[in-house]
């Protein structure tokens, strides 16, 4: 296996696994949310900026994933 | 056949080069973008009235609507006022970019180049956001707007006492996570923005490779989808930042 291949396979590796928690994360993240909604739906308008932000921290780890991803391809 | 597969570059395409500033696809299409929003804007303010037109009423309620949510969020009317446009232009400016990058003529209007790269042909138009650069100053202007905020608000002592904490050991552990989160987010702001639209073309370009006919409407709707809401992630993240920036450290 040559270097190019190597890293093309790298940072779909990379990619591919550094998805796997947050998808977890943010599937347990909004469905809590939900449940939240519907037990009380008057809070909704407190409980969604405060999910977007939980969303957003949980996302920056799969961000983080595609990074490391475009460094291993690229460099 | 690889020489007639679909091109998919990170770079943006380079058209010439004026004075030494390389001119991109995407930076011609930003130019665009912007054109279209001066147009706007001097077309709409031109013909305000007091008794509003139907077209000034729509304007007028979302303008409205999306102040009063910046109002309630940072519960302080001057704040609000500070920084309402700049949030607005944020959305504004991702929201016409996204959609502008979907519109035919985007990425097959372009010249013919010499040198036979991308298939002969370098396209005039290409979505904005495919740019790290362009998603990258955007995360620029806001971590600024952000630390701007949190400097005038509270003080440049009192907002640095949120990352330099000697009082105790895990105050100095959670502020040096503050910090580090903190310049974490310009790569999180600028890769989210930028990852979504790529891989959101990249999709379109592979739909249209192999499934030429219907497949890709859905995911045309979808990209519509996705570039409303990233644009409205993009401004609500730099509302709530700020929101963070300017309460009190404790």
């Amino acid at each position: 296996m040559d270097a190019e291949s190597a890293k093309a396979l790298g940072m779909a590796v990379v990619v591919g696994l550094g998805m796997i928690g947050p998808g977890i994360g943010i599937g347990i993240l909004v469905s809590r949310a939900l449940e939240a909604i519907g037990r009380n739906p008057d809070a909704t308008g407190k409980i969604i900026p405060n999910m977007f932000i939980g969303i957003v921290f949980t996302e920056a780890l799969a961000i983080f994933a595609l990074v490391v991803g475009f460094i291993i391809k690229f460099t | 056949m690889a020489s007639e597969g679909i091109h998919i570059a990170l770079a943006p395409y380079h058209i010439t080069d004026i004075a030494g500033f390389p001119i991109t696809s995407t930076l011609v299409t930003s130019w665009l973008v912007v054109i279209v929003l001066a147009v706007f804007a001097v077309v709409l303010s031109r013909r305000l009235k007091l008794v509003p037109s139907r077209g000034q009423v729509v304007v007028e309620s979302v303008i409205s609507f999306v102040y009063g949510y910046v109002e309630e969020t940072l519960d302080d009317a001057k704040l609000a006022r500070r920084y309402f446009p700049l949030i607005m232009t944020i959305f504004l400016f991702i929201f016409c970019a996204n959609i502008v990058g979907l519109l035919p003529f985007v990425g097959a209007v372009g010249i013919h180049n010499t040198t036979g790269e991308h298939g002969g042909l370098t396209p005039l138009f290409y979505p904005v956001n495919t740019d790290l650069n362009v998603t990258l100053a955007l995360a620029i202007i806001a971590f600024v707007a952000i630390e701007f905020a949190g400097i005038t608000v509270l003080g440049a002592l009192r907002y640095g006492s949120k990352f330099v904490n000697i009082h105790s050991v895990l105050g100095f552990v959670v502020g040096l996570i503050e910090f580090i989160s903190e310049i974490a987010r310009l790569i999180t702001f600028s890769f989210r923005l930028f990852g979504n639209i790529f891989a959101g073309k990249v999709l379109i370009l592979l739909a249209l490779a192999f499934m030429p006919y219907l497949v890709p409407v859905p995911l045309l709707v979808y990209e519509v989808f996705v570039g409303v809401i990233q644009a409205a992630i993009f401004a609500l993240l730099t509302l709530f930042f700020i929101k963070i920036a300017v309460s009190e450290p404790h």
